[in-house]
């Protein structure tokens, strides 16, 4: 059957018949939900996606997707994943991962996984706290937070996964938000990428974490909080559209359309393809900045799979497809008798 | 071992032996892994029986002329059938007083001893740890005791060299091939497989033809300073053994696994993917398998070792062969994996080459301390397969079994190799290519019938495979309801399916063969052993029943689940002896399991066991001297004591 006439799938071909068992309220409900019909409108089929999680809530997500899943354990998914992508490169695989799991436990297999641009698209729920396990901090959280793990207030600093990510050499990294109406967008786009898709999705656990990312989701104040990036276009934002970002002695600077001579020319623009400036907008926090919400960058490269296979390809080329016979016969051998 | 002296037209007498074992010992720079390398390929080609004991240090380049720098490479070669690379060194070749000093006690007395006088000097020997004025060569004790051959190799070899146009230290490094082609001539060895390798490695491979023309002159003036010089009084032969003809090669533990492994996924019609880090004495795996691209092999070096079996858990999932390889520390950090592998029901294949522990132990030394490792190392009732070959050969076909089971069964498997047969080599008879049964691995599964543990007759789910139309399905490290698959956390559920994951590995002992003994089904003492120690043991076995004494050997490959009858065999003995390369771990699992009173050898000596050691064990339970204790280390140093003492 050719691939064109296989019936079109809608985002309730995508659910599973598992009861969603998230705390009423999460944050990953939503997601679920546009994750679920973004898959639908990539014309991803069932049957060849796989979904690989970790430990923790949101590495529940693969019961709930009518695909093939793998829940694995704490801050492994990376790695099975990958494994997964090496032995049957044509299946769609996907990573659900928050905080704790993809960042503390799991940091070194994220930083390879990405590194290697394999082609997996990870999605990292980060609510900013450990929910599984009732309320720790997380490596998100920020400096002074009470948990109970931190009666007098956290003495660690918070990582920037999107940073590290960028570190870690992810050919595609986008952030936004678990309610944002860019969601969707931003997911088909990393369903589009060829190679490791890292995506931050701010994630509201209203149970012990509750608006951690209000300030991403109110209304009447969000646009004052956040950019919206959008390639080749200036860095505005605000309720008004009347403030962008300008460099100035190298360093970001917040500015006013309009006051002073501030023109949009003035602004600095935002270009997927420049790695420094894609860091440098990871480093933008709240409240000193906007947060910046969008692609931040992405470049296309050789994917590891791709170029794995590659080599098998070569190999059997130059040197023929190898049999038994000549496995067991190589070296040097001699007869008795 | 003598069998006669001739004259056979040459100049100097040849005696003839049925076995011989030389030993090359000098800096780890010296080259004598290849040197014995060498000598074993030739000894091989010309039809003897070969077993190889590398000893290397664990540091790449310990300081020079230290003995914690000094490499070794034994050889035992044969005209009989051998199993051991040889308890006692008949003759050594120490290229520096380190490796006289290291070397020198494993020497018979009587032996012959080569030793590069050139670098016998005062900063050597000092570097040595010797007092200063004193040279071993010129103490009584020694030279009494050995025949020592005092060659300035390192001069002689230069002053062969002198007219190649190479520097100073490129003569300096042909050395070791004066040293081979020195040894070649005394026990009577063609010089051309060596020549064809020096041409081929030098020459072609790096491209360095002027290099490969010096080592070849070297290994001849060598050759010829044994033939013309007076200095050897009698040169060896060793026939070739009367082994099964066929074609044969040359092989190590480790490459045997690689192959076996390449085999197993060809019959199964499925890619290997060869998921491993690097550690010592396992990598050579890796290493033979990253270059074999051209079968359909996909290796990949992961970050670490738990994604390394976390990735090969991937592959499994996805349809494929999984695999990893590791060493004893590498196993524990892929403990949660195991369990997850386990829970998961998925075929995965698990190669551990087990060194000296704990920790990081001795990387480079053998030892067989993982057992209970890999049978309890992972938190729950966690049970999975676990084999062991018994030599470098074996370790193809264990690879091929272990897979057979893990494809079977959906079960891990775990192939308990080691640093000694891992390393060793052993003449290899090539088996048919079109002889192997393929490895049945059943993907028809009906979706309208389909349930994630519906087991079969084995116990066994279906290996439902992401591709598959109709089969989309999730699996994963929570409790899984029987035959469904969905999570639960059902008590009953909970105690059926560990009883389920319990009695699926039980059941692999339907398939498996029984124990057999070496020797009579019953009798006075059975030696139990498992793994990498079946050549001593069955030598030491094989020489105490000469003498007319009722022991017998059995040997464990399969150590979970282990054979049915292994409990009624235990009971045809009046005493268990289990020598193990351990503290007694599969002592502490068959006295719990079957109630014998097993005593135990132990020893934990980063060695094999010598044949001696474990005829001496066999020699005092029969005699019952071996006392009350439930184990004792061998006796060998007060034994050679009392020889030596009449």
């Amino acid at each position: 059957m050719a691939e064109s006439s296989l019936p079109v799938l809608t985002a309730k071909d995508f659910a599973s018949d598992q009861d969603v068992r998230w705390c009423p309220g999460c944050g990953d409900y939503a997601i679920l939900a546009q994750v679920r019909k973004v898959m639908a409108k990539l014309g991803n089929r069932i049957e060849k996606t796989v979904f690989v999680s970790g430990i923790g809530c949101s590495s529940r997500f693969p019961y709930y997707m009518n695909t093939y899943g793998f829940h694995s354990i704490h801050g492994r998914a990376p790695a099975i994943a990958t494994g997964v992508k090496i032995a049957n490169p044509d299946l769609d695989v996907w990573m659900v991962t928050g905080d704790g799991d993809g960042l503390s436990i799991g940091g070194n297999h994220l930083m390879h996984i990405l590194r290697r641009n394999v082609n997996i698209k990870i999605l990292l729920f980060n609510n900013r706290i450990y929910g599984l396990t009732k309320g720790q901090y997380s490596p998100t959280s920020e400096e002074g937070k009470k948990t109970k793990s931190s009666p007098m207030g956290s003495i660690e600093l918070p990582i920037s996964p999107l940073s590290i990510a960028l570190a870690a050499e992810a050919s595609f990294v986008a952030r936004t938000v678990d309610v944002d109406k860019d969601l969707a967008s931003i997911l088909e786009r990393a369903g589009q990428h060829k190679g490791s898709a890292f995506v931050e999705i701010y994630q509201d656990c209203n149970i012990f974490n509750h608006k951690a990312f209000e300030y991403t989701t109110d209304k009447d104040t969000k646009e004052d909080h956040i950019i919206r990036l959008e390639h080749g276009k200036p860095l505005i934002f605000g309720k008004a559209r009347n403030k962008g970002i300008r460099l100035h002695n190298h360093k970001p600077e917040i500015v006013e359309l309009g006051k002073d001579g501030v023109k949009e020319d003035d602004l600095l623009f935002h270009d997927e393809k420049d790695e420094s400036l894609a860091y440098l907008l990871s480093r933008f926090t709240h409240p000193e900045f906007p947060e910046p919400m969008g692609v931040f960058y992405k470049y296309d490269d050789d994917s590891y799979e791709d170029l794995l296979t590659k080599q098998v390809e070569d190999a059997t080329k130059a040197r023929g497809r190898g049999t038994i016979a000549a496995l067991l016969n190589a070296g040097d051998t001699y007869t008795v008798g | 071992m003598a069998a006669g002296t001739s004259s056979v037209g040459d100049r100097k007498p040849t005696r003839d032996l049925s076995s011989a074992v030389v030993r090359f010992a000098g800096d780890s720079g010296d080259g004598m892994q290849m040197a014995g390398t060498q000598f074993t390929d030739t000894s091989a080609i010309i039809g003897n029986d070969v077993a190889t004991l590398p000893d290397f240090p664990a540091e790449i380049r310990a300081p020079a002329g230290t003995v914690a720098g000094v490499s070794g490479f034994q050889i035992n070669f044969a005209s009989t059938d051998i199993h051991t690379p040889g308890d006692r060194v008949n003759a050594l070749i120490a290229m520096n007083p380190a490796a006289f000093k290291a070397h020198i006690e494993d020497v018979e007395a009587g032996g012959i001893v080569v030793v590069n006088d050139s670098e016998f000097d005062k900063v050597n020997l000092r570097k040595a740890g010797y007092a200063e004025g004193y040279n071993p060569l010129e103490d009584a004790k020694f030279t009494q005791q050995f025949k020592i051959f005092r060659v300035p190799i390192t001069r002689l070899n230069a002053e062969s060299l002198q007219s190649t146009g190479l520097g100073a230290k490129d003569v300096e490094r042909c050395k070791n091939m004066f040293a081979l082609g020195m040894i070649y001539w005394l026990y009577d060895r063609p010089l051309d497989t060596t020549i064809g390798y020096l041409e081929d490695y030098f020459g072609k491979k790096k491209k360095l033809p002027q290099v490969a023309e010096a080592n070849v002159k070297a290994l001849k003036a060598g050759f010829f300073f044994g033939e013309t010089t007076e200095m050897f009084p009698v040169r060896f032969h060793i026939a070739r053994a009367a082994i099964t003809p066929g074609k044969y090669r040359k092989i190590t533990g480790n490459e045997a696994m690689a192959i076996g492994l390449i085999t197993a996924a060809n019959l199964a019609n499925k890619n290997l993917i060869y998921c491993s880090y690097p550690i010592t004495p396992a990598s050579d795996i890796l290493h033979t398998l990253a270059a074999m691209r051209n079968y359909g092999v996909k290796t990949f070096q992961a970050e670490d070792e738990i994604a390394a079996v976390c990735s090969a858990i991937g592959a499994a999932f996805a349809g494929q062969l999984g695999a990893t390889g590791t060493s004893g520390p590498g196993l524990a950090l892929k403990s949660e994996a195991l369990g997850l592998a386990v829970m998961t029901e998925l075929p995965l294949i698990v190669v551990n080459v087990q060194r000296g522990g704990p920790s990081t132990g001795l990387p480079t030394k053998t030892e067989q301390s993982d057992l209970l490792q890999a049978m309890f190392g992972r938190n729950g009732d966690c049970p999975l397969v676990i084999i062991a070959p018994h030599g470098p050969a074996d370790c193809f076909d264990a690879a091929i079994e272990a897979v057979r089971i893990a494809f079977r069964h959906m079960v891990p498997v775990i192939i308990m190799s080691d640093g000694y047969i891992a390393n060793g080599a052993e003449p290899w008879r090539i088996p048919d290519a079109a002889g192997f049964e393929a490895i049945e691995v059943n993907h028809k599964i009906d979706p309208e019938t389909y349930e994630v543990y519906r087991r079969n007759e084995d116990l066994a789910r279906p290996w439902a495979i992401p591709g598959t139309p109709g089969l989309q399905h999730r699996i994963g490290g929570l409790e899984k309801q029987d035959v469904t698959g969905n999570v639960s956390y059902d008590s009953a559920n909970h105690q059926k399916m560990t009883n389920l994951r319990r009695a699926k590995v039980e059941k692999v002992a339907d398939h498996i063969p029984a124990i057999e003994c070496l020797g009579d089904p019953a009798g006075d003492l059975l030696v139990l052993g498992w793994g990498g120690t079946y050549g001593s043991i069955v030598t030491a076995v094989e020489n105490v029943r000469k003498s007319g004494r009722k022991v017998s050997g059995a040997h464990l490959r399969y150590l979970s689940p282990m054979p049915k009858n292994l409990g009624e065999v235990l009971k045809r003995f009046k005493k268990v002896l289990i020598p193990e390369l351990n503290m007694g771990q599969l002592r502490l699992l068959i006295r719990g399991k079957f109630l014998v009173d097993a005593r135990g050898l132990n020893k934990v000596q980063g060695k094999p066991f010598l044949v001696e050691e474990i005829e001496h064990a066999i020699n005092l339970m029969l005699d019952d001297k071996w006392g009350p204790s439930e184990s004792l280390e061998p006796q060998i140093a007060s034994l050679g004591a009392e020889e030596a003492g009449g």
